[in-house]
């Protein structure tokens, strides 16, 4: 089995376990060179893009004899360039045989061509691949490679494969790593494990609280933590060296330079999981600061001085070396106490606040209030679990507060890509600015897929006019948003950004003239900035 | 004086007084097949080919007046001469030829080149001005021979019944089921039909159409069905009553599943570009072969295809806005 046959069989089902079963299969068959780039490339590698998709589009263009314009069209209806190039470049013979290796490296290669070189290379393989082969060599040429597979299934495919617990696999699997300078051998090797000093734990990640949950805890049995609006990360100190790993499990160090000098002040063998977040004189900064500092290549005195970053540490995952996650929660965070006060740390390391209350009822009363303490709602950690890996239901709760909300008018619509190409999925939304519509925001999720379907058709026939991929429509249908966090900003030309805005739902009961204003959204810029000074 | 014009009513003969697939009721319709979006209910008098009158019986009532007639047979309305001739759409699809003063005109309704072994093959026609649709006309959409996807269908049953799943294949239940039904291998399994195909092969049998198949019905031991395929409208994706078949296997038969994001959209486990409109490739070759100087273009890509008629072939080409369902993914 090759890596299009095994993409053909996943592609072919919708059915978790029959993509389990499809990858084993492919692991049990495949050619041994050929197995860990293809895992590799599941789980998201991919070579740098050695040419500009613009480059792609005109080479097809020639190639096929269409107009430039006319693939820019289907782009856009298909959603995806290298399925477009692909349709537009099969011709009616077979495929050759794919070669994800031979591949791989040709198209790393490429990056030291020049650009004649590269089309001519580019252009054998368009000629001796058609259809899926021709597909995914557009795939892996322009980056950005989603199969419809998760990280976590093909954890589970390879932990059945090694006959090795899902939990090591998925520790062995962490982080970067080069797929050509490793194999199946050294990956996964048992003795091999302790030289991955700089590798973090799999987090442990709360879902959402269930309803029927507080039927039957009692609030005595766990701790209530704030639940802080930042990045999640692990800080490691293993042989002298210090990393910070965030919950996407990127390495960060290089970003977070304030924690460097943890590394001679804490010893060998330390892990400590906390959130991230800028803070100063002595009380949280807007999540929005910190944002803008990652986003920096370099980063400037300036910033360091502005945005100061601390964590705030709810856990400790190893001391001395020694894994700490089967102990109870109530014994980790004594450790973690008297780790905070033996060391120097308190620049740098906060501990996590324990919230004490007595009852649900009370703790919501928090919770609905808690943006105005720079929280997002609140943590339940039974006091006597261990320390999970990934997201599990039972032990681990989060208890959000409820988003802020705001009814919009949609004006603007594109179809979207992957799944819901051509179709009409991302939408713009406006409120009043006096007697005008201003955009304010896009979004993206919350609506079934019944309902996109049905204002798929709504659009279709209501547009007013098209500009390229975008339609604006009849300014007709009102959607309730909802966001978490509102500021701001001179980038957004109705001078407000939303943070992570999302579809709520459609509010068929409303006209477009009884949506929101502009001075809604100013009123609640203002309201936020009082409660926080 | 143009022969054919959109008006609130639809597509209008001025000098023949008559229109050619109404979505308002007028006097005289003259029908090219019987989708919903072309044969649409409240007209006084029907005209459409013999077999197309069934289906219109069946789905606007047996009161209906309708005049049937053949292929190539040329009749007089008001001094237009009028002749239907076989588009390859589905059973019964007709292009209308209208030739008024020595000037002819070609309306396709819809229609493929790619023979389905079911409808009557298209025939090219020469004319001075042809109306096309374009459901498919983007250079993405070429799809394979029907051969080719014939076989992938049987194949894939087969491979599902030693599974011993049964496999469902969606297509529109005038058309797209009946050229399925024409090609599956009964050697792999037994065929069932949904009730609303099993009403239109029904239908057919009256203009000597005969397909395999058993109606599914309420009281049926769903358990005894192994490895058989069962031929379903779209719309029952997703439904109840699918649900009861399992384990199963679905697969949706339509142009539209040449994309990937179409067909993931419909979570099925398989699409099979097969499509009774024109591809790409069909249309260019259609819009060549009519000679016309001046072509317009209906449902679908109408002005991206426009654009490039008119680039590439120098023709006159125009869109015609009309209310034939743009697309609709249910009868690709």
């Amino acid at each position: 089995m090759n890596f299009a046959t095994l993409f053909e069989r996943l592609d072919s089902t919708t059915k978790t376990s029959e993509k389990v079963t499809a990858i084993t299969d492919y692991l049990h068959a495949a050619d041994e060179t050929e197995k860990l780039l293809t895992v590799a490339v599941l789980m998201g590698y991919k070579p740098k893009r050695p040419v500009k998709t613009t480059e792609l589009r005109v080479w097809a263009a020639e190639i096929t004899e269409i107009p430039l314009w006319l693939l820019e069209e289907s782009y856009y209806v298909v959603g995806d360039l290298a399925e477009t190039l692909a349709l537009l470049l099969t011709a009616d013979h077979a495929s050759d045989v794919f070669k994800l290796r031979a591949i791989l490296q040709d198209i790393m290669m490429m990056q030291t061509y020049s650009p004649a070189q590269q089309r001519r290379a580019i252009e054998a393989y368009w000629k001796k691949f058609g259809g899926t082969s021709l597909f995914l060599f557009n795939k892996l040429l322009t980056g950005n490679f989603r199969v419809g597979v998760s990280r976590k299934l093909v954890v589970r495919a390879l932990s059945e494969y090694l006959a090795m617990e899902e939990a090591v696999v998925e520790h062995r699997v962490m982080g970067k790593w080069d797929p050509f300078e490793e194999s199946f051998n050294t990956l996964f090797h048992q003795q091999l494990l302790e030289e991955k000093h700089f590798l973090p734990y799999p987090f442990f990640l709360a879902y959402p609280v269930d309803p029927v949950f507080f039927d039957g805890a009692a609030i005595e049995d766990w701790i209530v933590e704030p639940k802080l609006d930042g990045i999640r990360g692990q800080i490691i100190v293993r042989q002298g060296e210090l990393f910070v790993w965030s919950r996407g499990e990127d390495l960060m160090t290089e970003k977070f330079v304030e924690f460097d000098e943890l590394k001679t002040i804490l010893p060998d063998g330390t892990v400590l999981d906390g959130e991230i977040i800028p803070w100063k004189n002595g009380r949280p900064l807007d999540f929005q600061l910190m944002q803008t500092r990652i986003g920096r290549k370099k980063i400037s005195r300036r910033h360091l001085e502005d945005v100061p970053l601390v964590m705030v540490c709810y856990d400790i995952l190893e001391w001395k070396s020694i894994d700490q996650r089967d102990r109870p929660l109530l014994e980790r965070r004594e450790l973690l106490e008297q780790v905070l006060q033996t060391y120097p740390v308190e620049n740098r390391l906060k501990l996590s606040e324990i919230k004490t209350f007595d009852s649900w009822e009370a703790a919501d009363l928090f919770r609905v209030e808690a943006r105005q303490q720079q929280a997002e709602g609140l943590m339940l950690k039974r006091k006597d679990s261990p320390y999970e890996v990934g997201r599990k239901r039972g032990n681990w709760w989060k208890w959000k507060t409820d988003p802020m909300t705001v009814d919009g008018v949609l004006i603007y619509a594109q179809s979207g890509h992957g799944r819901r190409a051509n179709l009409f999925t991302d939408y713009t939304f406006a409120v009043w600015d006096g007697g005008a519509l201003v955009p304010f925001a896009k979004a993206y999720s919350g609506l079934t897929d019944k309902e996109l379907l049905q204002i798929d058709q709504w659009i279709k026939r209501n547009t007013v006019e098209k500009f390229g991929p975008v339609r604006s429509v009849r300014p007709e249908l009102v959607f309730e948003l909802a966001f978490e966090g509102i500021s701001l900003s001179s980038r957004h030309k109705s001078g407000i950004a939303l943070r992570f805005p999302r579809i709520l739902r459609w509010r068929e009961d409303k006209p477009a003239a009884e949506a929101n204003t502009k001075q809604d959204l100013l009123d609640l810029i203002n309201a936020r900035h009082e409660s926080n000074s | 004086m143009a022969l054919l014009t959109i008006n609130e009513n639809g597509l209008y003969c001025k000098q023949g007084d008559f229109y050619i697939d109404p979505w308002r009721p007028v006097k005289v319709a003259l029908i090219t097949h019987g989708h919903s979006d072309h044969m649409r209910w409240g007209m006084k008098h029907y005209i459409c080919h013999q077999h197309t009158v069934p289906i219109l019986r069946l789905r606007l009532g047996i009161e209906q007046s309708v005049q049937g007639v053949e292929y190539g047979e040329p009749f007089e309305i008001n001094g237009v001469s009028v002749s239907f001739h076989p588009a390859g759409h589905i059973i019964g699809s007709s292009q209308i030829r209208l030739s008024y003063r020595g000037e002819v005109w070609v309306f396709t309704g819809d229609y493929k080149m790619e023979p389905d072994g079911v409808s009557a093959p298209f025939e090219s026609l020469l004319c001075d001005h042809f109306i096309s649709e374009c459901t498919f006309g983007l250079p993405v959409y070429r799809f394979p021979r029907a051969t080719v996807l014939y076989q992938a269908i049987n194949d894939w049953w087969k491979s599902n019944a030693q599974q011993g799943y049964n496999t469902v294949l969606y297509g529109y239940s005038l058309g797209k089921a009946q050229n399925i039904l024409a090609h599956l291998d009964k050697s792999i399994g037994d065929i069932y039909l949904h009730g609303a195909v099993a009403n239109v092969n029904e239908a057919l049998e009256e203009v000597g159409f005969h397909f395999p198949g058993v109606r599914m019905t309420t009281d049926m031991d769903r358990q005894s069905m192994e490895g058989a395929v069962i031929v379903a409208p779209p719309s029952a994706n997703n439904t109840p009553w699918v649900k009861k078949l399992k384990p199963y296997r679905e697969g949706m038969c339509s142009g539209w599943m040449q994309l990937r994001g179409s067909r993931r959209r419909r979570s099925v486990d398989k699409g099979f570009a097969l499509s009774d409109h024109c591809d790409w490739n069909q249309l260019n070759i259609a819009v060549e072969q009519s000679g016309a100087s001046h072509v317009y273009l209906t449902h679908g890509y109408e002005v991206n295809f426009a654009r490039w008629l008119a680039e590439r072939y120098q023709v006159e080409a125009a869109v015609l806005k009309t209310l034939y369902n743009d697309e609709m993914e249910e009868e690709g």
